[in-house]
């Protein structure tokens, strides 16, 4: 590994402080990911400010019935906290498909939102690729593409936002807490992560500068109708070719309020608030969730090895509001599909 | 802080000296010193000579390094050993019980559940938290847990049988 100087900061005003300091420097938390970048020459910085032991591991019900995270909650920790676990299903399954227990027992919740893309040329220091090397070219979009994106890529970039956790959060409308020079700031997480465009280097929209502090939850938390359906190459442990993640409200046979994410499909989680508005007031049932299915992917744009995904999109998203409505979870372990 | 040629960029940079480390190891403290880049895998393995911790991937994908650190399994090729300043981490080394070994160590032989035996330590590491988590039941339930401990020989069904042995006796 590359060498580089290492601080653990008092506290998170002193973590930004010598983040704005030193422009080569890093935050490190869980490290799963960064650590693994910094192996692969992807990741060069010169310092890493470790925050792991700042005060940011708390799971709180907040005054408007919701529920703040600490940045520094650990995924696991969060997938198996009480309140999580009964009034935000959806979330704590999500966190379950992804990952091993081992990452998830070091990850952190700041963490998972930041990670970065798992695309193969990313990794690769031999090969172009414009989010690693700006203007260097991507060469993704004529080379093995399977597991890349086919909504909202660019020319310059096709490369997905590989966290499952994020999918959840998402469809959930949780806000992100961020702290920097200037003082402290909410993100809505619908405008945390970034689509490429020309600027496919900037995953997210906080600052270099800055540092997530919590993610925020309102309460509206989909436990009766919600599904996390996670489609991959092997049955665990796999970054997904498809996710979905879908949470209904239902009223007498109508549906009230519908949500509905993918992962694995774009370079952040894939929200389609068209897709949800259609399906309120509708019954649920085949024929809303096939014209969902339909709405979602109008736009889909499939490259030589991935144009499968389209229609394994179509028909994850069907089963997906087909489990929600039911009320019939994916299960994380019995990897059936109901 | 010595200084030396970065051979990349070719620019002269300071190094950081080696830091101390204070851990407790198999329920011995322990101070090392090490350079702020070193894994806890290498701190052990090359610091503290506990091999039996592998290095398989080195990228957190196989689980071969997997370790308990403050009673939490983890892969020890993930996090730095000055991250863990404090800690308390027990590798496979440290599971035998005043020469006898741990129920789970113990459960391996009874199934034959390795072939080459590589990945071993990781696994009963990795099983030692999965039981300690209390959230796997079925058998099922133990494979999706162990999921991130890799096995190339294909030793899972026998794997799962020990685990399942160690679970029922604890």
């Amino acid at each position: 590994m590359i060498n580089f100087e290492y601080a653990r900061p008092a506290d998170v005003a002193d973590a930004v402080r010598q983040m704005a300091a030193d422009p080569g420097a890093k935050f490190i938390a869980g490290g799963t990911n960064l650590l693994d970048l910094m192996k692969e020459d992807v990741e060069r910085p010169t310092k890493l400010i470790d925050i792991s032991r700042l005060p940011l591991k708390e799971v709180r019900e907040t005054p408007s019935g919701g529920l703040s995270i600490g940045a520094l909650v650990p995924n696991s920790d969060l997938a198996w906290h009480p309140l999580v676990e009964k009034r935000y299903p959806i979330l704590s399954s999500a966190i379950q498909a992804g990952a091993s227990q081992q990452l998830r027992n070091m990850a952190s919740t700041g963490g998972n939102l930041l990670q970065r893309t798992r695309c193969y040329y990313f990794y690769d220091t031999a090969t172009a690729c414009n989010k690693r090397e700006p203007g260097s070219g991507c060469s993704a979009i004529d080379g093995l593409n399977r597991m890349h994106a086919i909504l909202g890529a660019s020319d310059a970039c096709i490369a997905v936002h590989p966290s499952d956790m994020c999918v959840a959060l998402a469809v959930l409308d949780a806000t992100v807490h961020v702290a920097g020079p200037k003082g402290e700031r909410t993100i809505a997480f619908a405008d945390f992560h970034r689509l490429p465009g020309d600027e496919p280097e900037r995953d997210t929209n906080l600052a270099p500068d800055e540092i997530v502090t919590a993610v925020e939850l309102p309460a509206q938390g989909f436990a009766a109708n919600y599904t996390y359906l996670k489609i991959r190459d092997r049955l665990s442990y796999a970054f997904a070719l498809v996710s979905v993640a879908a949470a209904l409200e239902l009223d007498g046979g109508i549906v009230k309020e519908a949500r509905l994410g993918l992962g694995g499909v774009a370079h952040k989680p894939w929200r389609d608030t068209g897709a949800e508005a259609a399906l309120r007031g509708r019954p649920p049932g085949e024929a809303a969730f096939a014209q969902a299915a339909d709405m979602v992917l109008g736009g889909a744009r499939g490259y030589v090895h991935n144009g499968f995904k389209i229609d394994l999109a179509r028909r994850a998203i069907v089963r997906a509001l087909t489990q929600a409505a039911s009320g019939t979870p994916q299960s994380q372990s019995s990897k059936k599909i109901a | 802080m010595a200084r030396i040629r970065d051979g990349r960029n070719g620019a002269a940079m300071a190094v950081p000296a080696k830091v101390p480390v204070t851990l407790t190891v198999n329920g011995i403290a322990t101070r090392i010193e090490v350079a702020p880049w070193t894994t806890l895998l290498d701190a052990l393995r090359d610091h503290l000579d506990l091999t039996g911790t592998k290095k398989g991937c080195d990228h957190g994908q196989c689980g071969a390094c997997t370790v308990l650190v403050n009673g939490r399994r983890i892969v020890s090729c993930l996090t730095l050993a000055v991250m863990q300043e404090g800690a308390t981490v027990t590798t496979v080394e440290g599971l035998e019980r005043n020469g006898a070994l741990h129920p789970l160590q113990q459960a391996f032989i009874d199934h034959d559940a390795f072939q080459c035996g590589y990945c071993t330590p990781g696994q009963i590491c990795s099983a030692v938290g999965l039981i300690a988590e209390g959230r796997a039941r079925t058998g099922e339930e133990i494979r999706e847990l162990m999921s991130g401990n890799v096995c190339r020989c294909g030793a899972y069904t026998n794997i799962v049988a020990a685990i399942q042995q160690a679970m029922e006796r604890s």
